[in-house]
């Protein structure tokens, strides 16, 4: 165990936690701002890496291909809104999730209608092959380092949106008591379609991104759609600092325990068992943390302000 | 004089049928036509019909169901069939899980099934049954082959797969023929996407060789992955890390992988080059090999079909156990526990036309059985 | 008189008993099956009813009771045929009715776990964390090699009920449609005494519960157990149907079905969940038969029940609710 893997690893974690906080933010923008649980955000994820895998296998460059997935995850979050969402804001979250539990399957299938079974090529763009050393002497590649860079910049882009803008302040105000802001003549419905687009056009480009790297197939947003709830749990609905952090957490964790556990697990038992063991432990890793933290703090790190 | 009118119509209805035996016959077909693994259903579906009509045999019927890779879903599909469609023999499957549902209570129900896929060891041992086929292999074969290659060429070997039966099943079989020594038996979650902690590790090992099996999407993002990572290590797997159906969507990081597996298209029998054709001027693509296993799965029950009534089990099954096909994969026999015997070939990823492909290297087994026949008392 | 409700529940429940015996009667054992899988999921969708119809409380993580009560009767099943003992040298057992009280044990004592954590929670974290604990089962199941993991456990021949061939599907549906029968008493019962009351008021208010001094933790983790054993029975039986158990029954996909189920069938009803079950099983096998796209039909008209049929089949055939 040297300091060049841990440093490699530690790299890992926080490219995965940057990963999840592009969606955890659209999912926590839109859960406390329009109080509406959205399974379908996943969806939105797989439509973005679509979008870009089959633009940029047209047009043969990424970069547009990256900005397909953002223009197209944004309409069809948008559509959605103004079709599905829309008439859910008055129910209970019971609907809510089958509505768009029902979403998932719609799109799952819609989209293997249009593009087929076989999952899509999507590769890196040439600017961002290969690997840069790292102190210590081993290789990172610059693909992850260009997530990291990109996610760390779309999180500041969102703090100076939210802080500072009247599209921001509008958040904000929603954010802690819908029906005011609506008497005080803010055209709600219009901002809960921004929102929403806003939270579609993350996880897209979330999604466009990843797709480079994994695979671009059917369902591939839906292992990371629970990943995200997991993290703004901890993190405290509604909250994009506890996004942020609860992110990082999860990504670090879970990172960290693939690594470290099948370690523990063989100073136990023999190697072939301890790497199945210590597999199973760090894929349950996360939820174990996650009830812990609930277990102490039942609304999450950084609760928001309203119930 | 009845008697003789009796045997002249005999006769005569026996010369105008011809060699087969005008008796249809009904063949259930289970397999994953939707969701994320949908390609290899597709594929199964598509060698098998392909066999199906180019033998013109107007009797046999085919009903195809979509499992949607859900074993509840496949029970349920497999009990329609067998109630209310009265299919004669069951096919299809994919996914050991799901075959591990249905097979069983099949051939408990007087069924025979000729798996197109699936062949887990839990069937080829002491389990075997004399109704249950596999066209295809024991799981452990591939893994086998590539154990014996990494012998032959490498000295310290880092070995992966996912945390479920075959992935387990994959490095056990790898190790049966692996002797040198392991930097690493590393078991990942089944659906994971982000393989940069194990690359990692792989990087850190001083291994000189890298084993992996991550079938479908996973093998796809970790091929992508470890091609951006700058490790120098050379990649290997079984057969399906690389097959036709995940080959266009890895893209050029596969170059140069080897895989083990019983067949490749540039395979130059008479019965390899004339499928090749025929799949691609019908369906418009390169097949893989689940498509080769399904069309061998069709062809073998077509052989039997023509010599024996599958009314009569044990007539039928002899003939089934001849295996008297032109497989495009070559030399094919059954071994005592109804797997194959068969050669499997070390290949390496190519591209040949502007598409990628796998191109034969060697030969690494022949005539392989697999480890659990001798438990098997047919 | 007979309400409108009562007489909707009886037509539903002579048509789910109608239906299997006039295909029994007609040589179609398949729709003997599909009926049964309706009961076994209309019992696992009331159990949920319970939490959540009367509760309020939106478990998304119930598939792990199922999952648990299908792997009690798989386990018990495997050991009783190869007579390996199973744990402090107890032997495994083939007949139903010891399994059945092992799953419904087994899945109470999980739900008492998770639900004294869970309910600590309110809301969408509620939701949340019910999720998590199904997946860690889930994934738990999965690695877990003894029980076949991924690959799943089969039972070969289905287990004993004294003087019952239990191989025929229609004997088999007929324990399955009485057990679902009890269990719906069951729901009524505890919908009309104190207990339920004391839940329906938690659900609807839970300061005025707490003023009167009943505490509404106390009366929601005992809910939540007992919903938690009704599903655990469903699972036991799901296996013995399949004669197959996997960790697919303990997915969150599992859990949104449940909860679809009950929506469908409308929330709160008594034989909301068997309406619901009797729907989706209806349209999957219909859909499944016309088309490779039907998990998208499936979809739309899930979610054209959602936005405009709000109180689910019930409500459409029997108008709001009444108390009382």
């Amino acid at each position: 165990m040297t300091v060049a893997l841990a440093l490699e690893q530690l790299l890992n974690g926080l490219q995965l936690g940057v990963m999840l906080f592009l969606m955890a933010a659209g999912l926590t923008l839109i859960f406390g701002v329009m109080g509406l649980i959205n399974l379908a955000h996943g969806s939105l994820y797989m439509v973005g890496a679509f979008a870009c895998a089959a633009t940029a296998a047209w047009t043969g460059s990424f970069w547009i291909g990256l900005v397909a997935s953002l223009i197209a995850a944004a309409a069809a979050g948008a559509i959605v809104e103004l079709v599905v969402i829309r008439r859910l804001y008055d129910r209970d979250h019971l609907d809510q999730v089958l509505a768009t539990f029902a979403l998932i399957l719609m799109f799952s299938e819609g989209m293997r209608w249009l593009f087929g079974s076989f999952p899509l090529y999507l590769d890196i763009p040439p600017l961002l092959q290969g690997a840069v050393p790292l102190p210590g002497g081993t290789e990172y590649p610059v693909y992850r380092l260009a997530i990291i860079a990109a996610g760390t910049l779309v999180a500041f882009g969102l703090y100076l949106l939210i802080s500072g803008t009247r599209l921001g302040m509008r958040i904000r105000a929603g954010e802690s008591d819908r029906e005011m802001i609506g008497a005080l003549g803010v055209d709600i419905r219009t901002l809960y379609t921004v929102v929403f687009a806003l939270g579609a056009a993350l996880a897209g480009f979330a999604g466009a991104m990843v797709g480079a790297i994994q695979s671009v197939q059917v369902g591939m947003g839906e292992p990371v759609l629970i990943l995200a709830f997991v993290v703004i749990v901890i993190g405290g609905i509604g909250s994009i600092k506890g996004a942020l952090l609860g992110a990082l957490l999860v990504g670090v964790t879970d990172t960290m325990g693939r690594f470290l556990l099948p370690k523990l697990m063989a100073l136990f038992v023999p190697p072939a068992q301890a790497g199945m063991i210590g597999g199973a432990a760090a894929s349950m890793l996360i939820y174990i943390v996650m009830a812990v933290i609930l277990a102490v703090k039942p609304r999450g790190l950084f609760p928001a302000a309203h119930a | 004089m009845k008697k003789m009118l009796a045997a002249a119509t005999l006769a005569l209805s026996m010369s105008t049928s011809g060699l087969a035996f005008a008796e249809p016959l009904k063949i259930g077909m289970i397999t994953t036509l939707s969701g994320g693994g949908a390609g290899l259903g597709i594929d199964t579906r598509d060698g098998f019909m392909l066999a199906i009509k180019n033998s013109g045999n107007k009797d046999i019927t085919v009903v195809t169901e979509d499992d949607a890779q859900k074993p509840e879903l496949a029970v349920q599909i497999a009990d329609k069939m067998i109630q209310s469609d009265q299919v004669d023999i069951l096919t299809g499957i994919v996914w050991s899980n799901l075959l591990m549902a249905v097979a069983p209570s099949a051939v408990a129900q007087g069924k025979f099934y000729v798996s197109t896929n699936a062949a887990p060891a839990a069937l080829a041992g002491a389990n075997c049954n004399k109704l249950y086929f596999n066209a295809a292999y024991q799981n452990d074969n591939l893994h086998e082959a590539m154990g014996e290659y990494a012998n032959r060429a490498y000295k310290k070997m880092f070995i992966l797969a996912p945390n479920y039966p075959a992935g387990k099943d994959s490095l056990t079989g790898f190790k049966r023929y692996y002797k040198g020594e392991l930097a690493a038996e590393v078991y990942t979650q089944v659906g994971q996407t982000d393989y940069a902690a194990e690359i990692a590790q792989m990087r850190a090992s001083g291994a000189d060789g890298i084993f992996v099996f991550l079938p479908g999407g996973m093998g796809i993002a970790f091929m992508k992955q470890f091609a951006q990572s700058g490790v120098n290590i050379p990649v290997m797997g079984p057969g399906f890390s690389f097959s036709q159906d995940v080959l266009p969507a890895i893209g050029d990081a596969a170059l140069g992988a080897k895989a083990s597996g019983q067949w490749a298209p540039d395979f130059d029998n008479e019965a390899s080059k004339k499928f090749l054709a025929d799949f691609q001027k019908e369906y418009n693509r390169l097949p893989s090999i689940y498509a080769v296993q399904a069309y061998d799965a069709a062809q073998l029950i077509l052989s039997a079909a023509a010599k024996a009534s599958v009314k009569d089990a044990d007539a039928f099954g002899a003939e089934l156990k001849k295996a008297d096909i032109q497989s495009p994969r070559g030399n094919f026999k059954f071994n005592v526990n109804q797997h194959p015997i068969q050669d499997i070939y070390l290949t390496e990823v190519i591209k040949k036309d502007g598409v990628l492909t796998n191109k034969t290297v060697e030969k690494i087994f022949t005539d392989h059985g697999d480890a659990y026949a001798k438990d098997c008392k047919i | 008189m007979l309400s409108r409700e009562n007489l909707v529940n009886l037509v539903l429940a002579a048509a789910l008993l109608a239906v299997p015996l006039a295909a029994n009667a007609l040589g179609q054992p398949f729709y003997v099956t599909l009926a049964t899988r309706i009961a076994i999921l209309a019992l696992a969708a009331t159990g949920l009813n319970l939490a959540l119809g009367l509760g309020g409380l939106v478990s998304f993580g119930h598939a792990a009771f199922f999952g648990i009560g299908g792997y009690a009767a798989g386990i018990l099943a495997t050991h009783g045929f190869s007579g390996d003992p199973l744990i402090f040298g107890l032997p495994g057992t083939n007949q139903m009715w010891v399994i059945w009280i092992v799953a419904v044990v087994v899945a109470g004592l999980v739900g008492l776990a998770i639900g004294a954590i869970s309910l600590r929670t309110s809301g969408v974290y509620f939701i949340m964390i019910t999720l998590a604990f199904a997946q860690m089962v889930y994934y738990f199941a999965v690695s877990w090699p003894a029980y076949g993991g991924e690959d799943g456990l089969s039972i070969l021949v289905r287990n004993q009920f004294p003087g019952v061939m239990t191989m025929r599907p229609l004997s088999f549906f007929l324990i399955c449609y009485v057990i679902l029968l009890i269990g719906i008493g069951l729901f009524a019962l505890i919908r009309a005494s104190r207990f339920g009351s004391a839940l329906q008021a938690a659900r609807q208010n839970e300061v005025r519960v707490a003023t009167v001094g009943i505490e509404p933790y106390r009366i929601r983790l005992t809910g939540f157990v007992i919903s938690a054993m009704m599903t655990g029975l469903a699972g036991a039986l799901f296996a013995d149907l399949n004669r197959f158990v996997s960790p697919s029954m303990l997915s969150w996909h599992m859990s949104g079905e449940l909860i679809v189920l009950i929506i469908l069938g409308g929330t709160g009803r008594l034989f909301g969940p068997l309406a619901g079950a009797a729907l989706y099983v209806a349209f999957e096998y219909a859909l499944g038969g016309l088309t490779e796209r039907w998990q998208f039909f499936l979809g739309l008209i899930l979610l054209v029940v959602v936005l405009f049929a709000r109180g689910g089949l019930l409500g459409l055939l029997a108008g709001k609710a009444r108390h009382g």
